[in-house]
C-alpha cells in the first residue's frame, strides 16, 4: 500500500489542485505535486496514489551509495592483503 | 530506471552482506515495519543471504492486512446499495469480510470502482451528482495526506455526494505495542521509509530511548534493505540505540510539512482495533468534527446500524487464520498449518495472503516454487 515510485516532473499545470505530467520510464501520468509545491520541472519525484510525496534529493543518494562502495573497496582491499 | 537500478547492484548489496558477516558477534532479531520491505526481502532472498545469527521478523506494515473486519463489512453493505459507488484500490477487494469480500460484492452487482488516486473518487462524484460515491480510505501516513487533500478538496467544490470510510492507521502505536509485549523478540526495526517521508523520524527518537532499541529508516530497494540492516546490527553491536536515517533521498528528519498540515488539518487521532492486534489506543486517523460531514459511517450510520455486533463475532471467529500471530512477527508465514493449502491468493482465509504486501502472500509468491 505504500508504494512509491520514482519519476521524472515533465510538465506543471496551473490547476487547482497543483498537478504535473511524471514520467515513470516510458509511462506518464497526471500527478498531483499540492504535498510538494516547490517541485520544477526536471525533479525526481517519489510517487505514492498520485501525489508525488517527496522531491529526491540526488547528493543524499549518492552518499548513500558511496558508502555502500567504500565497505566493497576496503573489503577489496583486505581480501587482496590476504592474497599477497 | 534512476533512483531504483543503482539501488539494485548485486556488488553493492554484496558488500553490505560481507561487512554485516565480518561485524555480526551475536544472534539478533530484527523485524522490518513494512511489507514492501518484506516483498524485498523475500523476493531476493536477503534473508537467506545473512549471517545465520541474524533474524528477520516480519512487521505488521500491511494497512490492508491490519483493517478490521467491521469496516469491510461497512464498505460492503454500502456497495450493495444502489445509490453508491463505492471507490477502493484494488488490493482491498479480495480481503475477506464477515460475508464475503468487495469483489464478490462487485461481481453480485455492487457498484465498486478500483481507483489509483484518492482525487479519481472526487472526479466520480463530480461526474455522478445523483449517486453517493464512498471512498474507501485504507493506508499508513503514507497515504493519509491524499485523502485529506480529497476532503478538503471536495469541501472547496462543494460537493455534497462524497463520503469516507477512514480506516487510516499510524506505525508508531503499533510499534509500541510489539515493543511492550513481554513476548516481544525484536531489538531492532528498520522503520517504512515511505510513512517517514511524510511524518519524518522525530517521533521514534523517544520509542528508541525508551526501549533501547536501534530504528533505521530505511528504503525499499535490495541495497536500501541490506544497508538498514547493517546500520541497525553496528549498533546494536555497539550497545548504541540511535535513530538513523538510510533512506536519505526521500526522508528528512521532520517529513513533509506541506503533508503533515494536511493530514493534522483534516484528520484526528482515534482508537483503532487492528486485526492481529486488538485496540490500540491513538492508532488511527478519524475526521476532525469540522469535516465530520464526509464520514460514510456517520452519513450512511441508519443503513450500517447492527453491522459491528455481526462483525465482532465473526473477528472472534476467525481460528483458522493465524494472521494474528503473523502481523505480530510471531509466526513465520509458511509455519501456518493452512499455508499454501487451504489458504492461497485465490482463496484466502486472511488479508496477509491477498494484499500485494501480506507476507503470507510474499511467501506463496517467491518461496512455494
Amino acid at each position: 500500500m505504500c508504494l512509491a515510485i520514482p519519476g521524472q516532473i515533465q510538465a506543471i499545470h496551473d490547476t487547482e489542485p497543483k498537478m504535473g505530467t511524471v514520467a515513470f520510464g516510458g509511462v506518464k501520468k497526471e500527478v498531483c505535486l499540492a504535498l510538494i509545491p516547490e517541485a520544477q520541472v526536471g525533479d525526481y519525484v517519489l510517487v505514492h496514489v498520485g501525489f508525488a510525496i517527496s522531491r529526491l534529493d540526488e547528493r543524499a543518494a549518492q552518499e548513500t551509495l558511496q558508502m555502500v562502495r567504500t565497505l566493497g573497496d576496503r573489503d577489496n582491499r583486505r581480501s587482496r592483503d590476504e592474497i599477497s | 530506471m534512476k533512483y531504483l537500478d543503482e539501488f539494485r547492484d548485486a556488488h553493492l548489496v554484496r558488500a553490505c552482506l560481507d561487512q554485516l558477516r565480518a561485524i555480526t558477534t551475536r544472534p539478533w532479531t530484527l523485524m522490518e515495519v513494512c511489507g514492501g520491505q518484506t516483498h524485498t526481502i523475500v523476493r531476493y532472498r536477503l534473508d537467506q543471504l545473512l549471517p545465520p545469527q541474524i533474524r528477520v521478523i516480519h512487521g505488521p506494515g500491511c494497512p490492508v492486512c491490519v483493517t478490521p473486519m467491521e469496516l469491510i463489512d461497512a464498505a460492503i453493505e454500502l456497495a450493495a446499495s444502489p445509490e453508491v459507488l463505492l471507490c477502493s484500490f484494488g488490493d482491498m477487494l479480495r480481503v475477506p469480510g464477515t460475508r464475503g469480500d468487495l469483489l464478490g460484492c462487485k461481481a453480485k452487482g455492487g457498484n465498486v470502482h478500483i481507483i489509483y488516486s484518492p482525487l479519481d473518487a472526487l472526479q466520480l462524484a463530480k461526474a455522478h451528482p445523483h449517486k453517493q460515491v464512498v471512498g474507501f480510505a485504507v493506508g499508513f501516513e503514507t497515504t493519509a495526506p491524499a485523502h485529506a487533500l480529497a476532503v478538503k478538496e471536495a469541501a472547496r467544490l462543494g460537493l455534497t455526494n462524497y463520503s469516507l470510510i477512514v480506516a487510516h492507521v499510524l506505525v508508531p502505536p503499533a510499534l509500541e505495542a510489539i515493543l511492550s509485549s513481554p513476548e516481544n523478540q525484536v531489538q531492532g526495526f528498520l522503520a517504512a521509509g515511505h510513512v517517514c517521508t511524510i511524518m519524518g523520524y522525530e517521533m521514534y527518537e523517544a520509542l528508541a530511548r525508551r526501549y533501547r532499541v536501534p530504528i533505521v529508516v530505511t528504503g525499499f530497494e535490495p541495497v536500501d534493505l541490506v544497508e538498514g540492516l547493517l546500520l541497525t546490527i553496528q549498533q546494536l553491536e555497539e550497545g548504541r540505540y540511535d535513530v538513523l536515517n538510510q533512506y536519505a533521498r526521500s526522508v528528512r528528519r521532520m517529513g513533509n510539512m506541506n503533508a503533515r498540515a494536511l493530514v493534522e488539518e483534516v484528520f484526528e487521532p482515534t482508537t483503532r482495533t487492528w486485526r492481529g492486534f486488538g485496540e490500540l489506543p491513538a492508532s488511527g486517523l478519524a475526521l476532525r468534527p469540522t469535516y465530520r460531514d464526509y464520514d460514510a459511517l456517520v452519513r450512511f450510520a441508519d443503513r450500517l446500524a447492527g453491522l459491528s455486533e455481526k462483525s465482532a463475532v465473526s473477528t472472534s471467529m476467525e481460528q483458522d487464520c493465524q494472521s494474528g500471530l503473523v502481523l505480530q512477527g510471531r509466526l513465520k508465514p509458511s509455519d501456518c498449518p493452512a499455508f499454501g493449502t487451504r489458504c492461497t491468493p485465490e482463496h484466502p482465509l486472511g488479508a496477509p495472503m491477498v494484499s500485494a504486501e501480506g507476507a503470507c502472500a510474499a511467501y506463496y509468491r517467491y518461496r512455494s516454487a
